[in-house]
């Protein structure tokens, strides 16, 4: 159903899981949904999604799967939700990558407590070191996980600009979530030990992460990860895959590196949010399908005179069909775009 | 059960001191606040800013249109429409729950149109906003409407100070229609400036950004003023504001800037002059 809506296959290979999820679970999914006041288009397509399963609290995230999409690659889907105390902020693709020499967490999560979660999903299966933590960008469900490693003492890494981004939004994004959370779930702003600059390599031992600091795309502090043991793909969240991608950097720049993504040479991807892994160049098509939807129609109704109330309205409703949490995202969305392409 | 201060009503904002006492903004803090306490909180607004000066309501002398519920708290579209625009001398918008609630005054002069305003501004909690039109007879109008917005003035700009800065000062203006003699002609006037609330912390130095923002704006065609507006820390960054004004004999239109830290523009457009 999903895949004659966008033309293409709802998931890949490691999501055949799905079809053995019980009725019960499915039901439970459309109850939920119905509560939420999703359509049901948005239900059918969450009912079809494992990525999609809500949970109720941290018990109900035990179902959430680690699974395995390469060799020594685990990845954990987040939820197609907004931050919720229930939740527990766990809504971003999240996991870590097993070398030789130790262990590599490439998301942290979206909040102490699915930091906390991840890293004892880490030593249910291995006991290496920790000793590289990603923060991917700047946002609270990509990063507030990290605390959760402090006992690791491990290597932060981060964008060179993610430093400043913290200090600017870090203690505004931690009081937010509390609200939500509580202080105590929250945990607090780590930042990055070790900026890292195009080109720069870990070494695992067996294998190698070869790490591209992006230019301002989905935030201004992208960091993506190629893991030679695997051939995969992190672009965290400059790829966006069913979820409605979330613009906060810049429109330009965000077109401008997906056609860097796709000359990384990566046949597959590990999305910041969407299944645990795809086939890149699908993915990156709808993605780039909709942000140049974005920047055409908010160009051409900035040309027109269009206002921003009125644009926020009309731009890109060809995308609604395809996109989860299109409604909470997309009027945002046009609004980032219109203030920064009325300039142009 | 609401802590204000009198001196953060704004239009004349002791930033540091607002920023010391802002209340801390919550999710929806404020959303749970009865009519009731919203009528108090606005008498008391509005007694602040006019004084005993009667302020009737209106549903034919101007109207707001501002989303329900806003998608970016910093960036709240407002539409003002006077549709008895001879009658109008100025306008004063206020938004009753931000930390400081007076977010402009335009006062019109003899080449403004001023059937229709259009800004955007910063909401940061659910509130009423009030328009407020004074009539050239010298009396009060208001019109009101509710939004839903959280965390508006003090969200992070996507950016650092420095970046949020380049360019401060600078401006365009967009014209839409031809210009005929006696017909209004619309405009869009766009300004470089981050319009700092005063209200976004920088985490390493444990400290606020000061507050920094466009005080007053200053628009002319030819000799002839079209309107002033006084501004405060409710304008969005790079503020924005549609307006329209009557072509007679040549412009330029004329525009002048300043802020609170003194800060100064002056910029010259070649406004559509009337082809007839």
């Amino acid at each position: 159903m999903v895949g004659r809506r966008t033309g293409r296959k709802p998931h890949d290979a490691e999501d055949g899981g799905i079809a053995r999820r019980t009725a019960r679970d499915l039901g439970f999914i459309g109850a939920r949904a119905v509560t939420r006041s999703l359509s049901r288009r948005q239900a059918v397509f969450g009912g079809l999604c494992l990525c999609c399963l809500p949970s109720l609290g941290r018990a109900a995230a035990e179902a959430f799967e680690m699974r395995e999409v390469g060799p020594g690659v685990f990845v954990r889907c987040g939820l197609h939700e907004e931050a919720t105390a229930e939740n527990a902020d766990a809504i971003a693709n999240i996991g870590f990558i097993v070398g030789r020499d130790g262990v590599l967490v490439t998301e942290t999560g979206g909040s102490l407590a699915d930091g906390q979660w991840l890293r004892a999903e880490i030593r249910k299966r291995t006991d290496k070191l920790i000793r590289h933590v990603v923060l991917t960008h700047v946002h609270p469900d990509h990063c507030f996980g990290a605390a959760a490693f402090a006992e690791d003492k491990p290597i932060i890494i981060g964008h060179p600009a993610l430093r400043g981004a913290l200090e600017a939004r870090g203690a505004y994004y931690r009081q937010r979530l509390a609200e939500i959370l509580g202080a105590d779930r929250t945990g607090s702003v780590v930042y990055p030990t070790q900026a890292v600059t195009d080109g720069a390599e870990i070494d695992l031992g067996d294998r190698t992460l070869r790490l591209t600091a992006h230019g301002t795309a989905h935030t201004n502090c992208d960091l993506s990860m190629l893991d030679t043991g695997s051939g995969l793909l992190f672009p965290a969240d400059l790829l966006f895959v069913n979820r409605i991608p979330s613009l906060d950097g810049s429109l330009v720049g965000w077109l401008k590196e997906a056609e860097r993504l796709k000359g990384m040479g990566a046949a597959r991807a590990v999305p910041g949010h969407g299944p645990a892994s795809v086939e890149l160049a699908p993915a990156l098509a709808d993605l780039t399908r909709y942000l140049g939807t974005l920047r055409d129609e908010t160009r051409r109704a900035i040309a027109s005179d269009v206002p921003i109330e009125k644009a926020v309205q009309s731009v890109a409703q060809s995308e609604r069909d395809h996109w989860l949490l299109f409604d909470s995202y997309n009027g945002r969305n046009v609004t980032q775009a219109y203030k920064e392409l009325e300039w142009e | 059960m609401k802590t204000r201060h009198p001196l953060a009503l704004g239009l004349a904002l002791s930033t540091a001191l607002a920023a010391a006492l802002a209340p801390v903004p919550g999710l929806a803090a404020g959303a749970s606040d009865s009519d009731t306490e919203r009528q108090a909180r606005w008498t008391e607004i509005a007694t602040s800013i006019f004084g005993d000066r009667k302020i009737e309501p209106t549903d034919t002398l101007i109207k707001v249109d501002a989303p329900a519920r806003a998608m970016d708290a910093a960036l709240v579209p407002i539409t003002l429409t006077m549709p008895e625009k001879d009658k109008i001398k100025g306008v004063h918008f206020i938004i009753d729950d931000n930390p400081s609630p007076y977010a402009a005054h335009f006062t019109f002069g003899p080449a403004a149109d001023p059937g229709e305003l259009k800004l955007r501004v910063r909401i940061n909690n659910y509130t009423n906003v009030h328009a407020v039109a004074e009539t050239t007879e010298g009396k009060l109008f208001e019109a009101q409407k509710f939004v839903k917005a959280s965390g508006g003035c003090s969200a992070p700009m996507g950016m650092s100070d420095e970046e949020a800065m380049r360019g401060m000062g600078d401006m365009k203006m967009k014209f839409s229609g031809d210009a005929q003699s006696g017909k209004p002609v619309e405009a869009t006037l766009m300004i470089r400036h981050p319009n700092f609330s005063g209200m976004q912390m920088n985490q390493v130095t444990r400290d606020y950004t000061p507050a920094r923002y466009i005080n007053k704006v200053t628009v002319s065609y030819g000799d002839a003023n079209v309107f002033t507006m006084d501004g405060d820390i409710s304008i969005s960054s790079n503020p924005v504001i549609n307006f329209a004004f009557v072509p007679k004999g040549n412009g330029p239109i004329k525009v002048a800037a300043t802020d609170n830290q003194g800060g100064q523009w002056q910029h010259s457009f070649t406004a559509p002059s009337p082809s007839n």
